[in-house]
């Protein structure tokens, strides 16, 4: 039972990143109709960023926190200006391979600034683990599900509530009315991938301190595509609940199963999950069914 | 009568269709085949290296290009289906001892049986859930590959044989540079022809807009499936040809990557192009290797470029799929056509 409560821990620690990385990747879908598959080198980006201020220039952690998050949103609209905007009304192959491209470029700025090695964050959130029970969580942990529900739970008040919020679904709902409304859709295309870096990046700082940083980061972004087939790509509560159950589904694989079948089963049983709820509920647990005319 | 003909006189569909559409097409064709027969024995064995993996590459990117191309349907399991080519080929030569042109081609069946296996969601899934679909058949075949090791000996990786035919091995580059010629060249006449069939113009009514090729009689789950087995079939074989020809298999070979980069092959050399496929080919297999020449020259001034090397060849790869699909969305096959359709009318171009 403990050993349960305590994969049950931190499945909910890393599906709650996998949330946040997934919130920006829905966001991105449902604003623009991009598929980014850039969302993990996003991550890694912020990761390294952060890692940077703190490490190289010794600038206090929360201070550097704010600066990744300036710095995020700078890059986002450098990226969103220089290789999405050109791409608006071309087919889905060239967009998916666009962010594919963006992926591979993003790695190499990384590679060549800060190499290959493993690095780490200088020890911040203090090593005292806190008892609950019989679940043992280190702080870390519980600073990165408090900052995940945080960013959550902002953003979905910003789209409820504030007016860019609301200029941004009726983009996503229709462009055309929103464009004859007077909504900027290229403003609103570009907050979308602001966003979306920003809260990829504040994703990759806590992944950071809670593992190693290194480019492999970069294949977070993949894992986020169960959690956000299964919530349904187009649905920022989906994108919350898919993050979640995916990240608790690995966790207990990885705890019961990868010791009977031997390693990766943690890896790829999220993506046999994906392929059963493509063939049953392709538009996942909240996703709305799209509609085709001829 | 000196009268130059410079537009298409065609009036009937059999016209068009013809593969040699002058004179001058075909004798070019038959040219480049001749020195293609005698060139290698003139280049080293680095070239010749280079040469046969761009023909394995160009095998692969027509059975990418048909599918992704022609049928509009994206997969990102590619370099998976290759895998499954080389494992199935080397279990047939090396456990089962089956002589290896049966191999070849039994190694295409079965990897053209996985990829219908694997095309079944096709017929509910459009588009981006399609992608993903076949981006998770990538990361469950390569499991598979890992872990079913009575197969594929795991992550210590499979030793394959030089393939023989009739007691005549393939050892050296220049005997494997005629074995791959001779494929690769079938492979193009097998696509170029498919394309004009009914299959293929059934593919194209898919792409375009597969409602209205349903309205028109098109069987969908069929040619879509069709597609998938096509592609698939040519992944296999170039698959098995890699395995013989590298003689070490291991599933680290066949990763998202090696999917990633058969699809910029398309994009870059021309979606919905046969010879796009081999310009794509071409550029992508001669790309790292120009860079590693590059980088070796300027080593001497720069020492770190060495180390970064991976970065740059990564970076370099990205950037070239940004640029083209920004400047040049149609690939190099549509620069191809303009220049030749420039010096069809050359000099009064206009």
């Amino acid at each position: 039972m403990d050993f349960f409560l305590q994969l049950l821990v931190s499945g909910v620690v890393v599906g709650s990143i996998y949330a946040l990385v997934a919130l920006g990747f829905v966001l991105i879908y449902k604003a623009t109709g991009v598929i980014n598959f850039a969302q993990g080198e996003f991550l890694m980006v912020g990761a390294y960023v952060c890692l940077a201020m703190v490490a190289q220039l010794h600038i206090p952690f929360w201070i550097a926190f704010v600066l990744t998050m300036v710095v995020t949103v700078v890059l986002g609209l450098i990226i969103e200006r220089l290789a999405l905007r050109p791409m608006i009304g071309e087919p889905i192959i060239s967009i998916i391979m666009l962010t594919i491209g963006l992926s591979s470029v993003l790695k190499c700025f990384v590679l060549v600034i800060w190499g290959p090695n493993n690095r780490v964050y200088p020890q911040f959130f203090s090593q005292v683990p806190i008892h609950l029970g019989p679940v043992v969580i280190s702080q870390v942990y519980i600073w990165s599900v408090g900052f995940a529900i945080l960013f959550l739970g902002l953003f979905t008040l910003f789209f409820r509530y504030s007016s860019s919020g609301i200029a941004m679904r009726a983009v996503a709902d229709d462009q055309q009315a929103a464009l004859s409304m007077g909504i900027s859709v290229k403003k609103v295309f570009a907050m979308a991938w602001c966003i979306a870096f920003l809260v990829a990046g504040v994703g990759g700082v806590f992944l950071g301190n809670i593992n190693v940083v290194n480019v492999s980061l970069g294949f977070f972004g993949l894992k986020v595509f169960p959690a956000v087939i299964l919530g349904g790509l187009d649905s920022i509560p989906g994108a919350i609940v898919g993050g979640l159950l995916i990240g608790v589904l690995e966790a207990m694989t990885g705890g019961y199963l990868d010791p009977i079948i031997g390693g990766g089963t943690k890896e790829v049983v999220p993506f046999v999950v994906l392929v059963i709820i493509l063939m049953v509920k392709p538009y996942g647990l909240f996703g709305t069914p799209e509609i085709e005319k001829v | 009568m000196s009268a130059h003909i410079c537009g298409d006189y065609k009036t009937s569909y059999k016209e068009d269709m013809v593969l040699f559409q002058t004179f001058f097409s075909k004798f070019w064709l038959i040219a480049f085949l001749i020195f293609l027969c005698i060139i290698p024995h003139f280049l080293d064995n680095y070239v010749l290296y280079v040469c046969n993996m761009i023909g394995i590459a160009i095998i692969g990117a027509l059975g990418l290009n048909i599918l992704t191309g022609f049928t509009g349907q994206i997969s990102l399991g590619h370099g998976a289906f290759l895998g499954i080519g080389a494992y199935a080929s080397a279990y047939l030569v090396m456990d089962l001892g089956i002589p290896f042109f049966i191999a070849m081609p039994c190694a295409g069946l079965i990897t053209a049986m996985f990829g219908m296996v694997f095309g079944i969601p096709s017929l509910r899934l459009k588009g981006l859930y399609l992608a993903i679909a076949t981006l998770a058949a990538q990361f469950i075949i390569e499991y598979l590959m890992v872990h079913v090791e009575p197969v594929t000996n795991g992550v210590l990786g499979k030793m394959v044989d030089f393939p023989s035919i009739m007691g005549f091995t393939f050892d050296t580059d220049l005997k494997y540079f005629y074995l791959i010629g001779t494929v690769a060249i079938l492979a193009t006449i097998m696509s170029k022809n498919i394309v004009r069939t009914r299959s293929g113009r059934a593919f194209i009514a898919i792409r375009d807009q597969y409602i209205s090729a349903e309205v028109m009689g098109v069987n969908l789950f069929k040619y879509k499936l069709l597609a998938f087995a096509f592609s698939s079939f040519l992944a296999g074989i170039a698959g098995s040809l890699w395995a013989h020809y590298v003689t070490i298999i291991t599933p680290e070979h066949f990763t998202i990557g090696v999917s990633i980069e058969y699809l910029a092959m398309i994009i870059i050399g021309g979606m919905g192009s046969i010879i796009g496929s081999i310009f794509g080919a071409v550029f992508m297999v001669l790309l790292p290797e120009v860079l590693r020449g590059l980088s070796g020259t300027l080593s001497g001034e720069f020492p770190m470029i060495v180390n970064i090397f991976a970065a740059i060849k990564e970076g370099v790869f990205g950037l070239i799929i940004i640029i083209f699909l920004v400047y040049e969305p149609d690939g190099m096959a549509h620069r191809w056509q303009m220049i030749k359709a420039y010096w069809k009318l050359w000099p009064f171009s206009y």
